[in-house]
């Protein structure tokens, strides 16, 4: 095990710990308003401090956790539910009309700025954490179509494959037999990726106000809250933030561990 | 190379024909008449049909879109519902701020991550590969709005460098509207270059893996010189596509560091479309957007096979 | 005089031994070729000598160049030397070469680091024509080149700048049989004109006494025996030696064929691929890989095709199994067409990389019992029929828990033989089935195919580019070129008195290992 492996490991075992945590137990009722303690910097009574209207930053943080990791999760299965079968299509029947329109439409979706229709799709139906999961999702299926097809290719043309064509097995059962567990090392790590980006895309889209709205707290709105006062209160942008930025490392160092750890080769040199 | 052009070119227009027919579907579905939002809802029945009519609403949904996409085609966006001034013109005052600003994200990152890529890729494995790629680790993992409000907290707060917001203005000349551009570039910049340097070092490593590399070496360059000589241009062809992407998102992504800074750009026009109901500038907006990233896109494309001389004979 | 001396030389990496006290010497204008099997470390012994060993390295003992001790200069004399005092010439043309630059500037390039006082370009046009490239102009791209016309770029920035040493690294294992030919004549050549030390590393024997004056033999990093070409390979001291010539030159005895009717027929077949259009409105043009190909299979036959890469013969290969459409003609087995499901069972394929043809993740178990797929049902008895299958092969049925990297390339190969075989199919098609492998270890796979043959009375289809392996392992050869099969007559016959101008060409350019009076 490396040490990414462990720090990442441990970062989003630590986020993950939070979010299951706070369906039972808080510091504090994370939407409790005490007037009196508003603005408290971090202490022993409210670790993390408290914000203008006196809630406990360390509770809004745990609850928070839950709607970043379930948007993000949802996007992510999204797009492993469409675009990995998409993608194994499309490489099944390389270079014939599905690959083709498959492609195509990838490309399409990748020409419009993800963020900008994010926003879009979220203005026009209504803001929340649906239609945000929809908007970042949609984004995660010509990711997923690409990396599933660009590692299936090759494995089309090695000879185990070829073995199993001439053992009369279709291009399905291939497809699910033969190339899914050999991509399944791409597919996880570019999961904890776009894992890691989905937390990203919530924070912002919930920072303008279109992404899960009150009273579910999110860590992206906690920083809008932060911005007018970040001058008197700078520990309230500091605080999701640095959850932020804790959670993507950890996830990215979690899918740079994975991905030296599964690599194949290097589990040959090994063994 | 003028067929792998040409080639190009016919991907880019279906693209763009294809890009406007969503858009133009997206925005039609949306709930809520343009009509009735501006005008309140005591309207009076006859008023709004009178609008509706001045608006263009009431034609058929192809005589529309028909009508939308020739009038961009000669550069005319149409009328914004709520300012009532042509479209085209609100875009290109907002675009001086958000093209001048995505260009100079642009630079600043280049400008970062290609050194730090190429120091990383040359000192694999030693204490200055694994600073720099811790480095970009948590570069990548900083949200650049939030980025946006530390740089205002430490250089416009408490340092008074900067102004905290809001842009200066063309017109009171190239320093100062560059200066009032500086902390949006930079929040924008920093978490692309750690990207960029990324791609920058691990195609380094590729290629310094490949047998031609050796062949540069056998024939006496040193390690530094096959580098330079061999190893750059190739590694190029990742990076190539990682700067278009780049481009595109620093062109659509400075929308939520505007409204951090409080800078009048393409994404700020948006956000206040969208709440104004303000439709046709939504959606020609957006097209624009569509249009620099298929455009850039196909630049990248042509880089390619400026790069690749394998490309330019293939149709 | 001694050009190049290499004097006990001990290479680790990583605390790994990779060579072990290895000596040899190079005068000027002598060929000496280092040979053995993967593994052997003659890689290495000329990396050596370039000193660009992989990184974290360590060697020992000395190298000595034209009177300096490479090991004790530091880098920057040493990249004076490189490409100035000695040149390399590498085994992958298609890679050794900067896909972004053309092929004037690189031989230029050279040029211009150590003879700045010459034209540099001048100087490369002269030297493209000197290694016979004279119609291909500088400004080409690697990629606008043949396999053989790269090696000649290689080459030509090897010896541009008039090394005193050439070290040729495997440089015709790549390249087609009558291009490996041209490509040695050149570099013997070169190294007569320019009086030039020839250090050339290659695993082929035949390759080593057409070419070599001296000979060092390497096995597991270790000389083990050195000498004089003639009398080394007539009569060799060390045991290995002999086995490695053994295995070069090995025979097998194949039962006699019981000639009956034709099993597999082959009619007429013609596949056509569609090339990309030039111009946008031009009529689409095509590229015909399979030109009106026909011949037949008797049971029971063992019948070799050979011809060079792009001959057609791999998409010949696929469209007898079914996995590639024809355009006309017909392709039957027993009269049914191949494309038909029932027919399928009836065929297996062993290819060429042991390493490629197995899926990594699944056990032998499931990866040898995957044509069961073919049948109605899977057989009642999978377990023996597993075992069997192994035992044939010569593996233990023990075997059957193992994953496939837990197998040499060898045994590999023989899993892949056990897999075509497990359904009893009536014709396999060994596709390039023993061209990755060692001469040892080829030797016992021709040997276990021979036996098997008498065991289950196999026939088959060999598809190969080495025509000594093809000569003793088939009783029928079909020459292919071009796609169309211009001759097809018994082996023997092919071999002795071939009647096409290009079989004959074929033959003439393998070379061979003179017949040896081998001494027990």
């Amino acid at each position: 095990m490396s040490r990414a492996l462990w720090l990442g490991g441990a970062l989003s075992a630590l986020v993950l710990v939070a979010a299951g945590l706070s369906f039972f137990w808080t510091p504090f009722d994370h939407s409790a308003m005490n007037i009196p303690d508003k603005l408290q910097t971090p202490g022993a009574t409210h670790w993390f401090g408290t914000d203008h209207f006196g809630r406990d930053l360390f509770s809004m943080i745990m609850v928070g956790a839950r709607t970043s990791i379930a948007v993000a999760l949802v996007a992510v299965g999204i797009g492993i539910g469409l675009g990995v079968p998409l993608g194994l299509w499309a490489a099944a029947r390389q270079g014939g009309w599905a690959d083709e329109v498959i492609m195509r439409g990838n490309d399409l979706i990748f020409a419009f700025p993800s963020l900008v229709i994010a926003i879009l799709i979220t203005a026009i139906f209504g803001a929340g954490a649906v239609n945000a999961i929809i908007a970042i999702g949609i984004f995660n299926i010509p990711v997923f179509a690409r990396v599933t097809r660009g590692g299936a290719l090759p494995l089309w043309a090695r000879e185990f494959i070829l073995a199993a064509r001439v053992s009369g097995k279709g291009a399905a059962r291939i497809s699910v037999e033969h190339i899914l567990p050999n991509i399944a090392n791409l597919l996880i790590v570019q999961a904890t990726i776009q894992f890691s980006l989905g937390i990203l895309a919530e924070a912002a889209l919930s920072y303008v106000g279109l992404g899960a709205q009150p009273p579910t707290p999110s860590w992206g709105r906690m920083l809008a809250d932060a911005q007018t006062l970040v001058s008197i209160a700078p520990h309230m942008a500091l605080v999701p933030g640095v959850a932020i930025i804790l959670t993507v490392l950890g996830l990215n160092l979690l899918g740079d561990g994975l991905r030296d750890a599964l690599d194949p080769k290097l589990r040959v040199a090994r063994a | 190379m003028l067929r792998y052009a040409l080639k190009r070119l016919t991907s880019l227009l279906i693209s763009l024909a294809i890009a406007s027919l969503v858009i133009f579907a997206v925005i039609e579905v949306a709930p809520g008449d343009p009509a009735s939002f501006m005008l309140g809802v005591n309207a009076q029945e006859d008023t709004l049909a009178a609008l509706r009519a001045e608006l263009g609403l009431d034609q058929s949904k192809v005589q529309r879109y028909l009508a939308w996409v020739s009038g961009m085609v000669q550069g005319d966006f149409g009328t914004s519902y709520q300012y009532r001034t042509p479209v085209s013109d609100m875009i290109a005052q907002r675009l001086w701020v958000s093209l001048p600003l995505a260009l100079y994200a642009l630079a600043l990152s280049t400008l970062i991550a290609f050194p730090a890529g190429i120091y990383a890729a040359s000192r694999r494995g030693k204490a200055g590969d694994v600073g720099v790629m811790g480095a970009t680790q948590i570069g990548i993992a900083i949200p650049n709005f939030w980025f946006a409000m530390m740089l205002v907290l430490v250089f416009a707060i408490n340092l008074r460098w900067f102004s905290a917001g809001g842009f200066a203005g063309w017109d009171k000349g190239v320093f100062a509207a560059l200066k009032s551009l500086t902390l949006p570039a930079i929040a924008l910049a920093l978490p692309q270059a750690a990207i960029l340097a990324r791609v920058m070092r691990s195609s380094l490593l590729d290629i310094m893996g490949e047998d031609f590399m050796r062949t540069a070496r056998a024939k006496g360059l040193t390690r530094a010189q096959a580098l330079r000589r061999h190893g750059l241009r190739n590694a190029l062809i990742p990076v190539l596509t990682i700067l278009g992407l780049q481009f595109s998102f620093l062109l659509a992504g400075g929308i939520i560091i505007e409204q951090v800074f409080y800078l009048p750009g393409l994404g700020r026009l948006i956000f206040q479309s969208i709440s104004a109901r303000d439709l046709i500038v939504v959606e020609s907006v957006t097209m624009l957007l569509v249009f620099a990233v298929i455009v850039v896109n196909f630049a990248v494309d042509l880089a390619y096979a400026a790069v690749d001389p394998r490309l330019r004979g293939r149709t | 005089m001694t050009l190049l001396r290499i004097d006990a030389l001990n290479v680790q990496i990583g605390g790994t031994p990779i060579l072990r006290d290895v000596s040899l010497s190079v005068s000027a204008g002598e060929v000496v070729a280092v040979t053995g099997e993967s593994g052997s470390g003659k890689s290495m012994t000329a990396l050596s000598v370039m000193q660009l060993l992989p990184d974290g390295a360590q060697a020992t003992g000395s190298v000595t160049l034209d009177g300096h001790d490479l090991l004790q200069l530091d880098e920057p004399t040493l990249c004076t030397l490189r490409g100035n005092t000695v040149g390399m010439v590498f085994q992958e043309p298609m890679t050794a070469l900067n896909p972004v630059m053309t092929i004037g500037a690189q031989v230029a390039e050279t040029l211009r680091l150590h003879r700045p006082d010459l034209n540099a370009d001048a100087q490369a046009r002269a030297v493209l024509d000197r290694v016979e490239l004279h119609d291909i102009p500088m400004a080409r791209f690697p990629h606008e080149l043949s396999g053989g016309q790269r090696q000649r770029v290689v080459i030509a920035i090897a010896i541009a700048c008039g090394p005193k040493l050439l070290i040729a690294d495997e440089p015709t294992t790549a390249l087609d049989v009558t291009t490996q030919a041209q490509i040695l004549a050149l570099l013997k050549r070169l190294a007569a004109e320019d009086g030039m030390g020839l250090l050339m590393i290659t695993h082929d024997l035949a390759v080593v006494a057409q070419m070599a004056d001296r000979i060092t033999v390497m096995r597991h990093g270790e000389v083990v025996e050195d000498g004089t070409t003639a009398p080394l390979l007539t009569n060799p001291a060390h045991d290995y030696t002999r086995a490695l010539l053994a295995a070069s030159t090995h025979r097998v005895v194949l039962p006699e064929a019981s000639s009956d009717a034709p099993l597999l027929r082959v009619d007429s077949v013609v596949r056509d691929y569609a090339l990309p259009r030039t111009r946008l409105f031009a009529p689409p043009r095509h590229h015909r890989a399979v030109d009106g190909v026909s011949f037949d299979i008797p049971r029971g036959g063992r019948i070799g095709l050979v011809g060079e890469s792009g001959c057609g013969k791999s998409t010949l290969t696929r469209a007898i199994l079914g996995l590639e459409p024809v355009q006309a003609g017909s392709i039957t087995l027993d009269g049914t067409p191949v494309t038909d499901p029932g027919v399928r069972r009836k065929m297996q394929v062993v290819f060429q990389d042991p390493y490629g043809s197995f899926n990594p993740r699944h056990r032998v178990s499931r990866l040898i019992t995957e044509p069961f797929h073919l049948l109605p049902e899977p057989p009642p008895d999978r377990a023996d029929r597993i075992a069997t299958a192994l035992t044939d092969v010569g593996l233990s049925p023990g075997d059957a828990d193992k994953y496939p990297h837990q197998f040499s390339g060898g045994q590999r190969q023989r899993l892949a033989i056990a897999r075509a075989l497990i359904i009893r199919p009536e014709l396999v098609i060994f596709d390039e089935a023993v061209s990755a492998l060692d001469v040892s270890v080829r030797a016992q796979i021709l040997d276990l195919i021979a036996g098997l043959c008498k065991q289950y009375n196999l026939t088959y289809l060999f598809i190969s580019h080495d025509l000594s392996v093809v000569r003793t392992i088939t009783d029928r050869v079909l020459v292919m070129q071009a796609g169309k099969i211009v001759e097809d007559r018994p082996t023997e016959t092919v071999f002795t008195a071939p009647t096409h101008p290009y079989t004959r060409t074929l033959i003439d350019a393998a070379p061979t290992l003179p017949q040896l009076e081998m001494t027990p």
